[in-house]
């Protein structure tokens, strides 16, 4: 499954990163809780998470997830988005919450 | 500075997407990423364009006929030609031009009579920038270039650009591969009894829009030094971590000496203070001593010192309250895995 193929299902709107949603996507991680993400989420991996500001381009980055779905309708600034772009970190965002997120990314067969 | 960035890159996509190139136009549109963009637009800037233009110039007269223009374009497979009078230039006429001619009947008068003849000219050592500002400024797709007695001594169209770029492009890569290859023989390069590379990192405290920032730096060293990924990731959480609790805690930042040799890697954090009350309970997963405002962030989950406990081979915590702190924390590389020794050089990516 690509990044592109999560973006369709979903209907999530793409913040940074357009022209890099053909990577491949493994399974997913969710938390808020930065040190837990690192210690936790897998390259490749999406990360569902309300987090917006710009250390969460450094973690996601760092942990080379496939790409960032961030929850709430949560608008990340223009400093978050310009790093994102900077360092090539695909930011997703959606309205709805990190749970009813994740249970669709598992109804399309992605795993934890 | 920025904006006039974006306004190259936009130009510069729209040079490169000129139909008059598709070949190269679809090579170049479909797979260049973020980085890379970042890559040409710098690119854009640097080369000048006696770089890429080219030099042998087919030229015709000003007296030389409409049916000759169309003879000489279409035996060189080009679509525009400076037109040059006693070896000066005095105008320059393209495919346009010979249509208009053509429509009109006039294929026996002279080429002068259909020409443009105010012609733009380029300069060798300008970058080319210049030339694609030129292009879409003026809307035209070829400017001859001239040295500093008015002589033609090229010509330059958007396919020279985006072939100049692709050139360069792969010669920069080709440059980073072989930094890179260095890189991950150094210690092999390098004689001594015991070689190792020491990297410092300045952290400022409270700059969360920049913290995490060595640690990238630091990853992408051990990356270029074949640095194994599973040693790489440890690094990089434990560096993270000590990193953070500089820009969260501290009041006059610190820093992170990095130590690599082939068989590990020793991060040494340190701070000016305040210090640590009690580094027992600091050690205790779920304790923090951080304001609700930075919680909110995500940060401050109490996860920070015994995540580097448990991906660290050695962890030692030193802190007087007043004074500051000090972490030693070593990852070791393991054997097979030696880093820059050049065989992990394989999992670098």
């Amino acid at each position: 499954m690509t990044v592109q193929q999560i973006v369709d299902a979903l209907g999530l709107k793409v913040l940074s990163g357009d022209g890099l949603l053909e990577r491949a996507v493994s399974g997913g991680y969710a938390s808020d809780l930065l040190s837990y993400v690192m210690a936790k989420a897998q390259p490749g991996e999406v990360w569902v998470t309300l987090q917006a500001h710009p250390n969460v381009v450094a973690v996601a980055s760092l942990t080379d997830v496939a790409c960032v779905i961030i929850t709430e309708g949560i608008q990340p600034d223009e400093v978050t988005l310009a790093k994102a772009r900077q360092e090539g970190v695909i930011l997703l965002g959606t309205n709805e919450d990190t749970f009813r997120t994740v249970a669709r990314l598992a109804a399309l067969g992605l795993e934890g | 500075m920025l904006s006039e960035l974006s306004v190259a890159a936009a130009e510069g996509v729209e040079l490169l997407e000129r139909p008059e190139e598709p070949a190269v136009e679809s090579k170049v549109g479909g797979g260049l990423s973020g980085r890379e963009l970042t890559k040409v637009q710098e690119l854009v800037y640097e080369l000048k364009i006696g770089e890429v233009m080219t030099r042998e110039v087919v030229t015709i007269g000003p007296e030389q006929t409409i049916a000759e223009l169309d003879e000489l374009l279409r035996v060189n497979g080009i679509a525009g030609v400076p037109v040059l009078a006693d070896g000066n230039l005095v105008g320059i006429v393209s495919v346009q031009d010979l249509i208009r001619a053509l429509k009109a009947g006039a294929l026996q008068e002279p080429v002068a009579r259909w020409m443009t003849a105010n012609v733009i000219t380029l300069r060798q050592d300008e970058s080319v920038i210049e030339a694609v500002r030129a292009f879409a400024r003026y809307r035209v797709g070829r400017l001859p270039v001239v040295d500093d007695e008015g002589r033609v001594v090229g010509i330059v169209t958007g396919g020279d650009i985006t072939r100049g770029l692709l050139r360069a492009l792969e010669l920069g890569y080709h440059a980073e591969e072989v930094s890179r290859y260095r890189a991950s023989h150094i210690f092999e390069d390098i004689e001594s009894d015991e070689t190792s590379l020491r990297l410092r990192y300045f952290i400022a405290p409270r700059d969360f829009a920049r913290g995490g920032e060595a640690s990238r730096k630091i990853k992408r060293a051990l990356q270029r030094l074949g640095g194994h990924p599973s040693l790489v990731r440890r690094v990089v959480i434990v560096a993270y971590e000590a990193e953070m609790n500089i820009v969260i805690h501290s009041d006059r930042g610190g820093e992170l000496l990095v130590e690599v040799n082939p068989e590990r890697v020793h991060v040494v954090a340190t701070d000016d203070g305040p210090g640590i009350e009690d580094v027992q309970l600091a050690m205790t997963p779920g304790f923090s001593t951080a304001p609700d405002w930075i919680k909110e962030m995500g940060f401050g989950a109490g996860m920070g010192l015994p995540n580097i406990q448990r991906w660290a081979d050695e962890f030692k915590i030193e802190s007087k309250p007043g004074w500051g702190t000090r972490l030693d924390i070593v990852v070791k590389a393991g054997r097979q895995r030696a880093l820059g020794r050049g065989p992990a050089e394989r999992n670098v990516r």
